[in-house]
């Protein structure tokens, strides 16, 4: 069961592939600008994240390890092309401004490397549940991001929700507060850049806060480099 | 054993940070006096403002990495990037333009790379590119030079327009300056004409133009030119970035000059308008993020006048000199590592 915590708190905080791993930049920095873009782009990533941990941990043991890595990039493409044509049936607007970054996702190396690195290492379950552990950590840093910059652009939060959850979401965008000239940066790539840098020095910190809390393991005793036998 | 490794020169004088930081503010003040006599004092507003903003946020900032507040406030570089940033910027913009601007030079660009002498880009101009590209229209809003203004701004009125308190005049005004007069710096105005259609000649002709270069900007250019000039008597920089920009700036220009006198405005309209003389003596001969040794103070200079003449011309911007600023700032370290002086005793540096 421990095993099975292990796994949750690598993929949620300790070795969060967006804050530790810095895996999947490129979709990470673009489509952040908005809570929905970042929401709709880390599902998609989360539902490919945990098919292709299953299929490939189904396969791992009559995969020749030599072409490994292609068979693997095979599955991941064939998983992305099923949620890519999903999204584009049920929520086309999100498919629109999410634009070419959605079969990118096919190279997004958090799903390569969890493939190479645990489900092909691993029993189904626990690759499975890495694969949710890790798109779900992803998908957070996807939000906060998203959120962060949504609010310092253009003050609202969820706007455009709608286009991910339907005609009944609308409600859900939230106003924070009038802007009147939007911060532009935040919605450009430098602010993406910026809140990212900003993100990994705020998880540095807690963690070394944790870490200063934690009481010092007791020291055990006197540490010699040798011992001479007491007779 | 620690391994410092610290950028030339080695030579060490009885010249202190805070006392070059010093003169350097000094020197600011003929330009300031004559900008504040052309813009109004809401010029000197926004110094006051940046300058308290940048204290308060290097003092915070000091207070969270455990350091010597006084002793790094004292040294006054937050004064000098205060005011680079304050001048810059059109002296009637709204107060929280010049607050998130000082905030970033400070926090984001000075302190998080690890405080002065650390920081890869000019503080002020990183700030100034952070201002333009978020909010373009409050950055180029600039008033009409107090000569050939229909209605200028008095000291309560600047105040109150900069903190937003009463809007009238800001609405009247811009609404007044519709016809191009009064939004536009001369660079922007020759820019849309240009692109219009109209030739340099048809362009020049506006009132925005009377005088020798531009109004205005001509007399706000000579004062940095001798605040500069000051700097360079008192030995508080080196001549070679600024008179490699300079000549680069004139090259450049005279050249498009003579090819096509319609389309490319006079040597002169360049060296005199926008920022040049205040990049080029105050702005870019900041020791910590340009080159050091002389030649490569003087390619790193020709670069920033290379870039500003093609970024003017050709560029999305009317005014280029915070743009050429930061890329130089990012080719310096590369400069420096390919010109290094010939060390004592070998024959060549490399």
């Amino acid at each position: 069961m421990s095993n099975y915590r292990d796994i949750a708190s690598q993929g949620l905080w300790k070795n969060n592939p967006g804050l530790v791993q810095l895996l999947g930049l490129c979709p990470l920095l673009a489509v952040t600008a908005t809570i929905t873009n970042a929401l709709g782009l880390g599902v998609a990533t989360l539902l490919v994240l945990v098919g292709s941990n299953i299929l490939v941990s189904l396969v791992r043991d009559y995969v020749p390890k030599e072409i490994r890595i292609p068979v693997f990039v095979m599955i991941i493409a064939a998983l992305v092309t099923c949620v890519q044509l999903l999204i584009n049936a049920y929520a086309y607007n999100l498919y629109l401004s999410l634009g070419i970054f959605l079969p990118l996702i096919v190279t997004n190396c958090v799903i390569i490397g969890r493939a190479e690195a645990f489900a092909s290492r691993n029993s189904l379950a626990h690759s499975a549940f890495d694969g949710l552990m890790m798109g779900l950590g992803f998908t957070a840093v996807l939000v906060v991001l998203g959120a962060t910059r949504e609010l310092l652009g253009q003050g609202t939060l969820f706007d455009g929700a709608d286009l991910l959850l339907g005609e009944w979401a609308s409600v859900l965008t939230i106003h924070v507060w009038q802007v009147d000239t939007p911060f532009l940066l935040a919605m450009l790539p430098p602010g993406a850049f910026i809140g990212m840098g900003l993100l990994i020095a705020l998880k540095n910190v807690i963690d070394s806060n944790v870490k200063a809390r934690q009481p010092k393991a007791e020291s055990v005793g006197v540490t010699r480099a040798r011992i001479t036998k007491v007779s | 054993m620690a391994f410092k490794i610290a950028s030339s020169p080695h030579v060490s004088t009885s010249l202190h940070t805070n006392t070059v930081m010093k003169r350097v503010a000094f020197c600011l003040i003929p330009g300031i006096a004559v900008q504040s006599y052309y813009f109004g004092f809401g010029t000197l507003v926004q110094i006051l403002l940046a300058v308290s903003v940048a204290y308060l946020a290097e003092a915070a900032v000091m207070k969270l990495r455990n350091k010597n507040i006084k002793a790094t406030l004292s040294d006054n570089s937050a004064l000098v990037t205060a005011c680079l940033l304050a001048v810059a910027i059109p002296s009637l913009a709204p107060w929280w333009l010049i607050v998130i601007g000082t905030l970033f030079a400070i926090v984001i660009v000075k302190q998080l790379y690890g405080g002065l002498g650390n920081n890869v880009f000019n503080p002020a101009m990183a700030a100034y590119v952070l201002l333009l590209i978020s909010f373009p229209v409050q950055m180029t809003s600039w008033v009409a030079p107090q000569t050939i203004a229909m209605n200028h701004a008095s000291l309560l009125t600047s105040v109150q327009t900069i903190f937003e308190i009463n809007q009238s005049f800001a609405a009247e005004y811009f609404r007044l300056g519709i016809d191009g007069i009064a939004m536009a710096t001369p660079l922007d105005t020759l820019k849309t004409d240009l692109s219009m259609g109209l030739t340099t000649t048809e362009s020049l002709a506006k009132p925005i133009f009377s005088g020798l270069a531009a109004e205005g900007w001509f007399g706000v250019n000579l004062a940095y030119l001798v605040g500069g000039l000051v700097m360079l008597k008192l030995k508080v920089i080196r001549w070679h970035i600024s008179v490699a920009i300079i000549a680069s700036l004139f090259v450049c220009a005279s050249f498009g000059f003579l090819v096509s006198p319609d389309t490319f405005v006079s040597p002169l309209m360049h060296l005199f308008s926008g920022g040049t003389m205040l990049a080029a003596f105050f702005i870019a001969t900041d020791p910590v993020t340009a080159a050091t040794s002389p030649r490569g103070r003087l390619i790193f200079g020709a670069m920033i006048g290379v870039l500003i003449y093609l970024i003017r011309t050709f560029g999305g911007y009317p005014d280029a000199v915070a743009f050429a600023v930061l890329l130089a700032n990012m080719c310096a370290p590369f400069i420096d590592y390919y010109v290094r002086p010939r060390s004592y005793g070998h024959r060549t540096g490399k």
